[in-house]
């Protein structure tokens, strides 16, 4: 009798620790298809290194999501899309629950793989790029194109450029030079920028760049003789030096020349050297090193020695933050998937799609995280994958870059409207029946 | 008019530009009837070693970051980079492989490009670097009050550098015993190798000699569009012009850089708005094929002649 007491005993001390032992184990992984070499390789050190260091922080200052570490696994894509489909094979059976989340960072791999992440119940996060209509989240309940779409960030360009003018009636008669990246990334712009010239009375000059973009003295010649009022920068790469400079070799002022978010890092400018003075991108996150965030991220992993950027000079730069933002959206996609489904446990995928479809982070939460100003207020819902569509505005000072705006907004009756009418598209096209969204909870 | 003469100025200066990557294709084919496809990776490696130095130098020797010793002392230190590369390729690639077929070596500097660029970012990293040669890339004042056309002066500078190493290289090829074994190398190895021309050195100072042409082209580039991984793609710009302006020959480099700069211009503003735009990618190669149909050889290149 008293064998089997202590053999009792014995078994529920063991499950006790068993559990105990479980839920300190608990992880949750999140695959990184990351770029590090190749043509774009510094926008992706910069970006996964700021990413992966929030996610040191969480662990290192926090002990995890509600206990709950996380763990990562780079898979290098170099910008590829066939190496990018090869790294979400790879990467989505890892982990005890399986890959969480899959952010591509590329628009190219992110359309390579839309079917296949509905398949798989892996929830696809595309924060600043891929496919815009996918913000219908009715009819793509696995895509995120979170805080801002190629379109709203055309619109908000726009109403920066009014508000610059005096007024958005200030436009009619203008004329706005679009000197695009000749790919499908580049040409996302023009349905919007039609509509919007046709609103307000404007003409859009449309002039294309091949790849890579390391030659542009037609293109810029052409300028020269249009004479556009601004000039709309929808570059990426080496395309975006090369422009700076070629607007300085022809005079035009570096005022009026207006960079999208990928056109507007230290990567960019700095090549450009003295002649990317002036000149100003939009950004749905912004430069800076004195951040609650970034400052906590300094102290707690690089003065632990564990930082992931070889160069720590780096830390607080565009791209850097930028993936500081990618870490925040992702961890409390999972804190709050976490209120849902049990604090304290790794989640699935599919788990973690519901984290990110009730993502709420308001400026209480931004507050609270450092990160006021440092990103927009979010809000996602189950037909809004998109959130708030702002961005600020920065000015390169020859030397760093400086937030010149509050959060621009884009005209959000006319951006949605489209981004509807192409979703719903798509759905018949694709025979997709919508959500119901007050079916969802 | 005024427009078309800038176009064309425009286009013609950038077309120097390309024949300053070409010459580095054209002189390691002259010398081993080897199409080196790493010609571009070499370029960045050049450059990013450059400017890779200039940053490490100061600290290094305690010299201003700026002074023009830290500038000379790192373009030295680049050649030697570019030498011992091209030493490590002669032994370890070409010298196992003499007497190969040509496409055998030609993988081989497909091979060759992946290490190279490799290489590069994993010594001096992967980020963007400014690089600053001292002149400014902005129009000539005089041309543009008087005429309103835009003529840059680094446009013209790069031109002069481009005109120099020809001068340079055409002595070197025509002019010396060095230049004579090149030549002799590039028509037979076998036969060279038989009246005892040591054929690894040979080897060696060609890749060397490219080695500092894309130096000087990395240099150039860098300094227009920074210096970052981008730079390979230059060599993609110096295909056609190869083409037009044949294998073998420096001179036909510069005629054939000329030539695509200019047309590739003109047609992407006079063509290219009644096509979508963005057509200087393409133009140039099209340009290039329909030469090829008509003399194969390209423009300077040596004929073919096989007796049957």
């Amino acid at each position: 009798m008293k064998l089997k007491k202590t053999f009792v005993l014995g078994a529920v001390m063991a499950g006790l620790l068993g559990s105990g032992l479980a839920t300190a184990n608990e992880e949750q992984f999140i695959g990184l298809p990351s770029y590090r070499v190749g043509p774009y390789a510094a926008g992706g050190s910069g970006l996964f290194g700021g990413w992966i260091d929030y996610m040191q922080l969480v662990n290192e200052r926090d002990g995890g999501v509600n206990g709950v570490k996380l763990t990562w696994e780079e898979c290098e894509t170099e910008y590829n899309n066939a190496r990018g489909v090869e790294c979400y094979e790879r990467l989505k059976k890892k982990g005890s629950t399986g890959n969480s989340v899959f952010q591509p960072v590329s628009t190219g791999i992110t359309y390579s793989v839309l079917d296949k992440v509905a398949q798989d119940k892996i929830p696809m996060v595309t924060i600043g790029y891929g496919r815009t209509d996918a913000a219908d989240g009715r009819i793509f309940p696995w895509v995120f194109p979170m805080i801002t779409t190629y379109w709203s960030q055309a619109s908000a360009i726009v109403n920066y450029i009014g508000t610059k003018e005096g007024g958005m009636d200030k436009l009619k008669g203008k004329k706005i030079g679009l000197l695009y990246h000749d790919s499908a990334y580049g040409k996302e712009s023009h349905a919007i920028m039609d509509k919007l010239a046709a609103k307000h009375g404007f003409e859009v000059i449309k002039i294309a760049v091949a790849h890579p973009g390391n030659e542009q003295q037609s293109q810029w010649l052409q300028i020269r003789q249009a004479k556009p009022d601004y000039v709309v920068l929808w570059g990426w790469g080496v395309m975006n030096p090369t422009a700076i400079k070629a607007a300085a070799k022809t005079g035009f002022p570096r005022e009026k020349l207006i960079g999208v978010w990928w056109s507007g890092a230290e990567e960019d400018t700095i090549p450009a050297g003295p002649a990317a003075k002036g000149f100003i991108a939009a950004g749905f996150n912004v430069a800076g090193a004195n951040y609650p965030v970034v400052a906590d991220i300094k102290k707690h992993v690089y003065g632990k020695s564990k930082g992931n950027m070889e160069d720590k000079t780096r830390v607080g730069s565009v791209y850097y933050n930028r993936g500081v933002v990618h870490g925040i959206i992702t961890v409390e996609a999972i804190r709050k998937a976490q209120e849902k489904y049990g604090k304290g446990k790794a989640l699935t995928g599919e788990q973690v799609r519901w984290g990110f479809e009730n993502l709420n982070l308001d400026d209480a939460r931004l507050k609270a995280l450092g990160a006021t100003g440092f990103m927009p207020p979010l809000k996602i819902t189950c037909a809004d994958h998109e959130g708030p569509g702002k961005v600020k505005f920065q000015q390169w000072d020859g030397n760093q870059w400086k937030v010149i705006t509050d959060w621009v907004e884009s005209d959000r009756p006319l951006v949605r409207g489209m981004i509807e009418e192409s979703a719903a598209a798509y759905a018949k096209e694709k025979g997709i029946k919508p959500r119901d969204c007050s079916k969802e909870s | 008019m005024q427009f078309f003469i800038e176009v064309l100025v425009g286009g013609l200066l950038s077309g120097v530009m390309y024949a300053l990557v070409a010459l580095g294709f054209v002189l390691i084919y002259k010398a081993s009837g080897v199409f080196n496809f790493a010609q571009g990776a070499m370029v960045f490696f050049a450059a990013l070693t450059f400017v890779g130095f200039q940053e490490v130098l100061p600290g290094w020797l305690g010299l201003e970051a700026d002074s023009s010793a830290v500038f000379w002392l790192a373009f030295l230190l680049a050649f030697v980079a570019m030498i011992v590369l091209g030493i490590a390729t002669e032994r370890i690639v070409l010298r196992p492989l003499v007497n190969q077929p040509h496409i055998t070596l030609f993988m081989a500097t497909i091979g060759l490009t992946y290490v190279v660029e490799g290489i590069a970012q994993m010594v001096w990293g992967a980020n963007v670097r400014g690089l600053d040669l001292g002149i400014v890339d902005e129009p000539i004042a005089w041309l543009m009050d008087n005429y309103e056309i835009g003529v840059s002066k680094f446009d013209l500078f790069a031109a002069g550098v481009a005109a120099s190493l020809v001068a340079l290289l055409a002595i070197l090829f025509q002019y010396t015993k060095v230049g004579r074994a090149l030549r002799a190398v590039a028509d037979d190895h076998q036969a060279a190798l038989s009246i005892g021309i040591p054929l690894q050195t040979i080897w060696r100072v060609v890749w060397a000699v490219a080695g500092f042409v894309a130096l000087v082209a990395g240099m150039i580039w860098g300094a227009r569009n920074g210096v970052q991984f981008a730079l390979t793609f230059t060599a993609l710009k110096a295909l056609p012009v190869l083409i037009l302006g044949g294998f073998t020959s420096v001179p036909g480099a510069i005629i054939g850089g000329l030539i695509i700069g200019a047309s590739e211009k003109l047609a992407e503003v006079y063509v290219g708005p009644f096509v979508g735009g963005g057509i200087e990618g393409w133009f140039p190669y099209m340009l290039a094929l329909a030469f090829l149909l008509v003399r194969p050889e390209g423009l300077f290149g040596e004929k073919h002649i096989d007796r049957v």
